[in-house]
């Protein structure tokens, strides 16, 4: 038998596989590298945000300030380089400490201050705003010897298509979360406090360190792809990015994970970005389509997601109280 | 019994909550390789000195011994690290971790940071093999039954300390074949000489597993002495208590034995499945009738079905020979009824309101939101009652949670007194409070029955009961067992009722 924590993510794979099928017998160019390629460029910083999303949801939280960090990295990484001249590596290293810190704080009035991580990530979401506008309202663009280098560094795919590094550094960031959720104390500690805060600190889980982790590495992570959103694009704009945090919520609930926190996984994070992508992918195959078709079937996705979770959860509950039945009433 | 040498020590524990004292020098002696058994009813104390000797309170006063050595534990944590490990009934686990990561949480082995899964695996597996329990240990624990998990707390727990086990009421959720196994896994840790220390309001599994048993009342340490040589009925005579102070036995007279003449209200076949059996009871105006029995025995299900808060299925009740149909709280106030639970700080007051807004809130329950109490009545109303009950407050405004117990406690019974109620039914209306409040609730609970009011007491206090109920109802395992009356309301008399029924239903009980 399946065990049912492997069930979403499965569904989900199921899903991938099925909706990519579909695609191809559509459009057989779809079945090709450079589609993949892509696929993977263009989702290169929502999936390295979403990994960040993945530890928070995973803990019972939630960031929503993902997308503004973004922002606030891309205007500081092009205001450092265009107006005071620094080297992109110096100013990455600075976005990264910059957002990682930010995270970290969020963590620390989230636990110390035992505010809901609703409201403390919606205010440095409008904090995180509201300062990349304070370094520019204008789009600001980014051309650095360094930046062409990185943007035309690709590893190139039998069939064509192109693995950008963007793409490569969102594969290596998918990889590494996985094994920081699998393999590490961290990420053990993290399930724990999602299945539940009480149980975890009597069994000596440190709370404090952990929640204040999750969030540094969500910011960190956020840094990340405000740098990769950065290449990318070329250029850095305080308003772009607007809702990011929702795309990033959504494929990880997509991919499997609870709202509630203590299950899921990392890949099916991966699973729910390329099932995103792969719907925004065949919207611009198809041509006719509007680009609000990729948000209904998103939404219709997550509805989806939300009912079998209730669904395993009400299924295993019941189970649960055929064995209770036997003593009752006691 | 072999004597071994004490492996914990607790000495002259105290412990208050904001100025009621939980705890009054109590002394618990623990030795290697025996499962001492702590008995006493809610509120005795039982808990309080076990979050003490586990570290999730700090006490006031006292020595806490290990291997003769003084500790003082910070948090659950550093008790662990001590050697104080604990269960409890609601296994403190985490159901979505795999049943590996929840033995070896916080020490898994690694090597380069990450985690040897393989060898988490393969220790997990050695370490339940002790137990007895063979099952996959990458399946996340919630897929088990209670019990199979409340092995693998005590594997864990057993693990991580290993000089004392504190189980705190580990058989409450689990079938007979279950607790059988969990014992056999206390008798083998026993062998291996930890010292076990086990809660439970079972009084056949302490005969069944227990070596030396330790009671708690009210705060106080009543006896400790080994199970070898004890009948049921000294234990439990040791746990409801034989003496009452001489001011409170003054407090009351003994009820007239007529007053049951006319019974105003009457039960008959009442119960409901699962909660409590079909029973009889009537109360006659003027009267008070106590119902006793050990916790668990049905006495707040028995008040609950009454109040209305669990409707009955079955049987039917008259009030004034006139069928009633008690089907909610709301349907039972409107017939005149009034209930001050046993727990009053979850049940009964609200906390931040002030006593006038909490004496005011049963009568504006009655009267219903479109009709509110002005502010003058409801003044006038909490001035009467402050007066009336001396209800010790700073003013009427101080929010009540500033209250002493025995004082919320008169607050509460105010609330019900200000609907004029025909039946009142008190469950453990003295517990917690100190002395002088105590006679004085004993008081009032004559006065009211004097003016022509019915009651129904439950107390576990039977010295107390006796004094103003001149009938008893006898619980054991949510059956009415035994009805007293007369001459046979004594304490001695309601002793040997519940004695008797724990006799005869010992196999349900295990």
């Amino acid at each position: 038998m399946i065990r049912s924590k492997y069930l979403p993510v499965l569904t989900t794979l199921a899903i991938f596989v099925a909706a990519y099928v579909a695609c191809v017998l559509q459009f057989p160019n779809m079945l090709s590298t450079r589609v993949i390629g892509n696929l993977l460029t263009d989702n290169a910083f929502l999936g390295i945000a979403a990994v960040g999303m993945t530890f928070v949801i995973l803990s019972g939280g939630i960031d929503l300030s993902i997308g503004s960090v973004i922002a606030f990295t891309g205007i500081f990484l092009a205001v450092s380089m265009d107006t005071l001249g620094l080297h992109p590596i110096v100013a990455f290293v600075l976005a990264l400490l910059i957002a990682t810190v930010f995270g970290g704080v969020m963590g620390a009035i989230i636990h110390y201050l035992k505010m809901p991580a609703f409201i403390v990530t919606l205010a440095g979401m409008f904090f995180a705003r509201g300062m990349a506008f304070l370094i520019s309202t204008q789009s600001v663009p980014v051309s650095h010897p360094f930046y062409n280098e990185l943007q035309s560094l690709y590893f190139r795919l039998p069939g064509g298509g192109r693995l950008t590094f963007v793409g490569m550094v969102m594969l290596a960031v998918f990889i590494g979360g996985a094994l920081v959720a699998q393999r590490t104390r961290f990420g053990t500690n993290v399930y724990a406090l999602g299945g539940n805060m009480q149980s975890a600190e009597l069994m000596g889980v440190p709370v404090a360190r952990t929640t204040i982790g999750i969030y540094a590495l969500s910011g960190f992570l956020a840094g990340l792809s405000g740098i990769v959103f950065s290449l990318y694009t070329s250029a850095g704009y305080s308003l772009a990015a607007v809702g990011v945090e929702l795309d990033a919520i959504a494929a990880v609930v997509i991919g499997g994970t609870l709202l509630t926190g203590g299950s899921g996984f990392v890949a099916g994070t991966f699973l729910g970005i390329l099932i995103q992508g792969l719907i925004q992918t065949y919207i611009v195959f198809d041509g006719t389509l509007s680009s609000w078709w990729t948000k209904i079937v998103i939404g219709l996705l997550l509805f989806a997601f939300i009912a079998l979770q209730r669904g395993i959860l009400w299924m295993s509950e019941r189970r649960r109280a055929d064995w209770r039945g036997v003593g009752a009433p006691a | 019994m072999l004597q071994s040498s004490p492996v914990l020590q607790a000495r002259g524990i105290e412990k208050s909550f904001l100025g009621v004292r939980a705890l009054d020098r109590v002394d618990l002696t623990i030795r290697a390789g025996e499962v001492h058994a702590l008995l006493g009813e809610n509120g005795a104390g039982k808990s309080t000195l076990i979050k003490i000797i586990t570290g999730a309170y700090r006490r006031d006063a006292g020595d806490i011994l290990l291997d003769g050595e003084a500790i003082d534990p910070r948090d659950v944590k550093h008790a662990q690290a001590l050697g104080i490990g604990t269960v409890y009934q609601e296994v403190n686990l985490l159901p979505n971790l795999s049943v590996a990561e929840n033995l070896f949480l916080g020490r898994q082995p690694r090597r380069f940071g990450l985690v040897r899964t393989g060898e988490m695996h393969r220790r997990s597996r050695e370490l339940l093999a002790d137990y007895g329990l063979s099952i996959d240990v990458a399946a996340p624990l919630g897929s088990f039954s209670v019990a199979i998990r409340q092995i693998i707390a005590i594997a864990r727990a057993v693990d991580l300390s290993g000089k004392v086990l504190v189980l705190d009421e580990p058989t409450a959720s689990l079938d007979t074949a279950e607790v059988e196994m969990l014992f056999d896994v206390i008798r083998k840790l026993k062998s291996r000489g930890l010292g076990i220390v086990f809660i439970t309001h079972f009084l056949d599994q302490v005969f069944r597993v227990a070596d030396t048993v330790t009671v708690l009342r009210n705060g106080r340490l009543i006896d400790s002495r080994p199970v070898a040589g004890l009948t049921r009925r000294t234990v439990i005579s040791l746990m409801l208590g034989r003496e009452l102070a001489e001011e409170e036995r003054r407090a009351g007279t003994a009820a007239e034995p007529d007053a049951s003449a006319d019974a105003a209200f009457r039960f008959t076949g009442y119960g409901r499945r699962g909660r409590i059996a079909p029973f009889d009871l009537s109360v006659g105006r003027g009267e008070v009738v106590g119902i006793a029995g050990l916790l668990g025995s049905g006495r707040t299900e028995t008040a609950e079905l009454l109040f209305g808060i669990e409707p009955a299925d079955s049987g039917t009740a008259e009030i004034d020979g006139k069928p009633a149909a008690l089907t909610s709280p709301r349907a039972a106030i409107a017939a005149g009824f009034g209930f001050c639970p046993e727990d009053r700080k979850v049940d009964g007051i609200v906390d931040d309101l002030s006593v006038r807004e909490n004496i005011a809130l049963a009568l504006q329950a009655r009267r219903g939101w479109a009709k509110p109490l002005s502010r003058r009545e409801q003044v006038e109303l909490a001035d009467r009652y402050i007066k009336a009950l001396d209800i010790r407050t700073a003013s009427r405004e101080t929010p009540i949670k500033f209250l002493s117990g025995g004082n919320q406690q008169k607050a509460l019974l105010a609330r019900w007194l200000a609907t004029d109620p025909k039946l009142l039914i008190l469950d453990e209306p003295t517990r917690g409070i100190d002395v002088g409040a105590h006679a004085e609730i004993i008081r009032l609970i004559e006065t009211l029955r004097q003016d022509g009011m019915s009651l129904v007491v439950i107390s576990s206090e039977l010295e107390e009961l006796v004094v103003y109920a001149s009938r008893v109802a006898v619980l054991s395992d949510r059956v009415h067992v035994a009805e007293l009356t007369g001459e046979d309301v004594t304490p001695d008399g309601i002793l040997n009722a519940i004695a008797a029924a724990h006799g005869t239903a010992s196999v349900e009980a295990a």
